[in-house]
């Protein structure tokens, strides 16, 4: 059934812009093609075939960051790569996102030490937080999606409205 | 080739230069004075009959409380005579330093560099002794004993605030 049964015959479907804006950005969100460490393999499983990332918008990687929304910050990040990601993230068009994926990228995982990152939001602003080690692809969908409805809760000037409680 | 012929000759051909040597299942090490490594290095690498041509890799370690506290490791190799040894030297834990082995073999280039980066070890006459693993404006060399493990306290629910109130998250 599409929607032009629902509209009858009219061809016009009425809702507000900060819907159908919010509409669109969430369900073609492209992540940015990088991956850090371990975490990147289920990144990589959760697009392939078994988990279908594609089916919320999102089979497309690209290498690009001017042509990204979404960065998923998939493993461990040293202090060397630091300004590295964070030159990615600058470079990114706004509006953007960032997912932590991991327990490295979240917290600094197992690794509590001179050469890691005690979590990635010392070096990007952090929307989602996915832990496991590694998230099984299945988590980093769950995150995904709730990615989602946060960018369904933005407003127009940017302010997020927290979310409806039953 | 055997461990105590090349002891023999080195010996011979520089009798101040050995400290001390050993032998671990048929491996020889031999334990030199930093400023004779150059002159036995390359002596083992030219002369007929030992030829170790190959320098299989160097590393540095931390004995700390030891004297000399810091030890340089290098490992050569013959490929002629199928051979392996050990070279070692010791060095204090002010100032340490060691002549750099670039001139021999250029792989020790980025060997002595990270040793420099990791311990601190200064190699004297190598082309550019600067950081390789850690960034430029890292403070210290992490792999020396007396730099603290842990980078950040463990969060608990007990603590987790005051960890929260000194963390330098980023702006947007």
């Amino acid at each position: 059934m599409g929607i032009e049964q629902k509209a009858g015959d009219m061809g016009i479907v009425t809702t507000s812009l900060e819907t159908v804006v919010n509409w669109s950005r969430s369900n073609a969100m492209w992540p940015l093609l990088f991956g850090l460490a371990c975490c990147a393999i289920e990144m990589m499983g959760a697009q392939s075939a078994n988990y279908d990332l594609s089916r919320f918008g999102m089979e497309i990687n690209r290498a690009s960051p001017r042509q990204a929304d979404l960065m998923i910050v998939a493993g461990r990040v040293s202090r060397k790569m630091a300004p590295v990601v964070r030159r990615l993230y600058d470079q990114m068009s706004e509006p953007k996102w960032v997912i932590a994926m991991g327990d490295c990228a979240a917290c600094g995982g197992i690794f509590n030490n001179y050469a890691i990152v005690q979590g990635v939001d010392e070096v990007v602003p952090v929307d989602v937080y996915v832990a496991g080690c590694p998230p099984r692809p299945e988590a980093l969908i769950d995150g995904i999606v709730q990615l989602h409805e946060k960018v369904a809760r933005m407003k127009l000037n940017g302010e997020i409205r927290e979310p409806i409680k039953v | 080739m055997d461990n105590a012929t090349v002891v023999a000759r080195v010996s011979e051909s520089f009798p101040r230069a050995v400290v001390a040597t050993s032998e671990f299942r048929g491996d020889l090490s031999i334990v030199l004075r930093p400023e004779a490594l150059v002159n036995v290095a390359r002596f083992l690498r030219d002369e007929p009959g030992l030829q170790y041509d190959f320098l299989e890799n160097l590393c540095g370690v931390d004995y700390l409380g030891r004297d000399p506290r810091f030890e340089v490791v290098y490992h050569l190799i013959s490929f002629t005579s199928r051979h392996r040894i050990c070279l070692k030297v010791g060095l204090p834990a002010q100032n340490p330093t060691v002549a750099s082995l670039t001139d021999l073999w250029p792989t020790a280039n980025w060997q002595e560099r990270e040793t420099y980066d990791m311990f601190g070890i200064i190699f004297s006459g190598h082309p550019s002794l600067d950081r390789i693993l850690m960034p430029d404006d890292w403070e210290g060399h992490p792999l020396r004993k007396d730099v603290p493990l842990g980078y950040e306290e463990v969060a608990f629910t007990i603590n987790q605030e005051q960890i929260d109130a000194h963390k330098p998250y980023a702006k947007e």
